[in-house]
């Protein structure tokens, strides 16, 4: 019997598919018109913390800029890069080829890793803001990339650091065994080491085809560890806290410490397995005036998805993206060097994060914050999930740029 | 504490469990599958689609009718059954005369647009399903916690599989079917209704993979991609076990899980494809699979 393998006809389909569906885009003609690309996961792991949510985001950015009363045409476009590197690079190159001006959001920081490095060969601006290695502003980085919202150095130090600081020194950890999941296990490994703490092991789990933890969490459970630290997200986040409250670790007095948890993953969960946890963001919906005030207008553009610290971090993005076109003219758009130059000269301002700024490294600096799910009695409306706990100054919440190694940044 | 190649005992009796859990799984559906290519020669890539769409269903005959879990579990397999029935009456009957390709390729794409379908409309995180209450609750095995509900899972797998093999081969009925695959025409000149009988084989086969779905729904997440993560490795299981046979594909799926369980341990990153490394093994060795005849 022939046995056509499932996944490179999958592969095919998916870039057969993402060239032809493609939108013609326009020619820059005399009217001031701008192409920005979302590449996202719109059907995995990661499709409820990017997807269609930062593609709402993106549009109300635009909306709230006022992009057509100030006479821009904007085009925005979409493309699923399947948490495959390869496909997200080419989409990339495709797209950049067209014309789009800026690429944005890209969950998956081995798809962002390879997209940075498409973004400086094509001098195209790329703002990812859904990925989480420290690389990006690191030895991976460059003068086209812009790394908004988070990163494994400020998850490993908030969360890691907050669980440390609660007497949880020995800790096993539940890692995606790819350049997110292993690069967040060694960075709060550090963090746990020189706080005086112990790792008494690692179970690194095939990427994205695990769905079954049920087997490293008996291993956790056999170890004695303190902490049990969830070196993943999304989905996998979200099975593994269910899955650890069905082998009775929490209730057995063992921690977990979920790296990086959005609040999609915390809807998905349910608050009555996820009451009392501990994560970091760097948005949260219901802080302030300001962000209930964005949420509620990009809502009705994405039903039943609140938007989470990566998909506002498109909206930040954009919008500020949009101010700097605005200084130095449409042409000078397609030129991403200085388009993010421009970016990086001025203070960043909005309603998801209000006023922060962007490192010359390519840093979005901006504070995190440590969250604590509440109890199911303590929600009082839908999605009111989170009790602030502490908040880190952007300078404490990311790596110093000296100490990254990345290129830009001078001795 | 005793050890066994370096790793304590009690940890490898858990691992051992939790396999033999998830071979459940890998049985269930291979057997599904096993019994759609042996008898229909289809090779039926929707089955991961079928289960999930069963455990769908479950979580919809809960949220939106009130239904309970003890009801699903019968009434989800119909339901799902009932939809092979029409699918294989409306669309796979048309291919029988065509190459096998054919049926793979049709059952792909139907599978993708189940997939596409409640992604677009759940998302891909999915939603979740409690255990009925009566299965809630941990056992103390003494070397490791166990679910009750997966304890469940493992009495409700092998009785399913043990009746899906004394139906197929010990009873009338199986022996017709058997009979219509080996000579349709014969056994239609004794005044069977063969197309009737394929189809509600294939229903049968649909409706295992449903049944797996329903008891998945409380383990996992109850996501769109439930089914095509799983269906790759259930698969392997079939050619392992060998093409069509129903005995070969129970056993290999449960000697599979423990396998997998294992290695877990031993090499956590191996696990995605230790399961492909035996298989290419018993080809070398067996190319008609464990339990299989060379046509």
């Amino acid at each position: 019997m022939k046995k056509i393998s499932r996944r490179s006809v999958l592969g095919t389909a998916a870039v057969a598919a993402a060239a032809t569906t493609l939108p013609s885009l326009p020619a820059r003609a005399q009217s001031k018109s701008l192409t920005i690309g979302v590449c996202s996961d719109f059907s995995g792991t990661y499709s409820d913390i990017g997807g269609k949510t930062s593609v709402a985001c993106v549009q109300q950015a635009l909306e709230d800029f006022g992009a057509d009363k100030k006479g821009y045409d904007v085009t925005v476009i979409q493309g699923d890069h399947q948490n495959k590197p390869d496909i997200g690079a080419g989409l990339a190159r495709q797209w950049f080829d067209q014309g789009v001006d800026l690429l944005i959001d890209v969950p998956n920081s081995a798809v962002g890793l390879a997209i940075a490095g498409v973004a400086a060969e094509k001098n195209k601006a790329y703002i990812n803001s859904n990925s989480a290695t420290s690389k990006l502003t690191g030895t991976a980085c460059n003068a086209q990339t812009i790394h908004w919202t988070y990163d494994t150095y400020m998850l490993s130090h908030s969360t890691g650091g907050a669980m440390v600081a609660q007497g949880g020194k020995s800790w096993f950890f539940i890692t995606a065994n790819y350049a997110f999941g292993t690069l967040l296990r060694d960075q709060t490994t550090a963090v746990v080491k020189a706080a005086g703490g112990t790792v008494l092991g690692d179970a690194a789990y095939p990427f994205p085809q695990t769905t079954d933890f049920s087997s490293f969490l008996v291993q956790a459970q056999s170890s004695g560890a303190q902490v049990l630290g969830l070196a993943n997200a999304g989905k996998d986040t979200v099975n593994s806290i269910k899955q650890a409250h069905q082998f009775g670790i929490t209730q057995s007095g063992m921690k977990i410490a979920a790296l990086l948890v959005f609040i999609n993953d915390v809807h998905a969960i349910g608050l009555e397995i996820a009451q009392g946890l501990i994560l970091t963001e760097s948005f949260y919906w219901n802080m302030n005036d300001r962000t209930r005030a964005f949420t509620s207008r990009v809502l009705p553009k994405t039903p039943n998805n609140y938007p989470s610290m990566g998909q506002a971090g498109c909206y930040a993005g954009v919008t500020h993206f949009m101010k700097a076109v605005d200084v130095i003219g449409v042409d000078a758009a397609s030129n991403g060097a200085a388009v993010v130059a421009q970016m990086k000269k001025m203070p960043t301002d909005d309603d998801a994060f209000g006023h922060c700024y962007i490192r010359e490294d390519g840093r979005f600096m901006c504070p995190s914050y440590l969250f604590q799910v509440k109890k199911p009695g303590e929600s009082s409306t839908p999605w009111d999930y989170y009790t602030k706990l502490h908040t880190t100054s952007a300078q404490d919440s990311f790596a110093s740029p000296a100490t990254e190694g990345c290129p830009l940044v001078k001795a | 504490m005793i050890m066994i190649f370096g790793k304590p005992a009690p940890l490898l009796f858990g691992q051992l469990l939790l396999g033999i859990i998830n071979g459940s799984f890998y049985a269930m559906l291979s057997m599904g599958l096993a019994i759609i290519f042996g008898l229909l020669k289809i090779i039926n890539f929707a089955h991961g689609a079928m289960f999930m769409v069963g455990a769908f269903v479950t979580w919809g005959l809960l949220n939106y009718l009130g239904i309970n879990y003890w009801w699903a579990l019968l009434l989800s397999p119909v339901i799902v059954g009932a939809l092979g029935y029409v699918l294989e009456r409306t669309v796979i009957r048309r291919i029988y005369k065509l190459d096998i390709l054919y049926g793979l390729l049709l059952t792909f794409g139907f599978a993708q647009v189940l997939q596409g379908g409640l992604t677009n409309y759940y998302g891909s995180s999915g939603v979740s399903y409690d255990p009925p209450d009566l299965l809630s609750g941990v056992w103390d095995l003494g070397f490791m916690y166990l679910p009750v509900y997966r304890g469940f899972v493992i009495f409700a797998a092998v009785i399913m599989c043990g009746a899906t093999w004394l139906l197929i081969e010990k009873t009338k009925l199986g022996a017709l079917l058997r009979a219509a695959t080996e000579n349709p025409s014969l056994v239609q000149s004794f005044g069977v209704n063969v197309p009737r009988l394929i189809a509600l084989t294939f229903a049968g086969g649909v409706a295992l993979a449903a049944f797996a779905g329903v008891l998945a729904a409380p383990l996992y997440a109850v996501n769109p991609d439930m089914g095509s993560e799983l269906i790759n490795t259930v698969f392997a299981v079939v050619v392992i076990g060998g093409m069509g046979s129903i005995g070969g594909a129970i056993l290999t799926g449960f000697g599979l899980g423990i396998i997998e369980g294992f290695t877990d341990v031993f090499y956590p990153p191996g696990s995605a494809v230790v399961v492909f490394v035996v298989m290419a093994a018993v080809l070398l060795a067996r190319p008609a699979g464990l339990f299989g005849k060379l046509a």
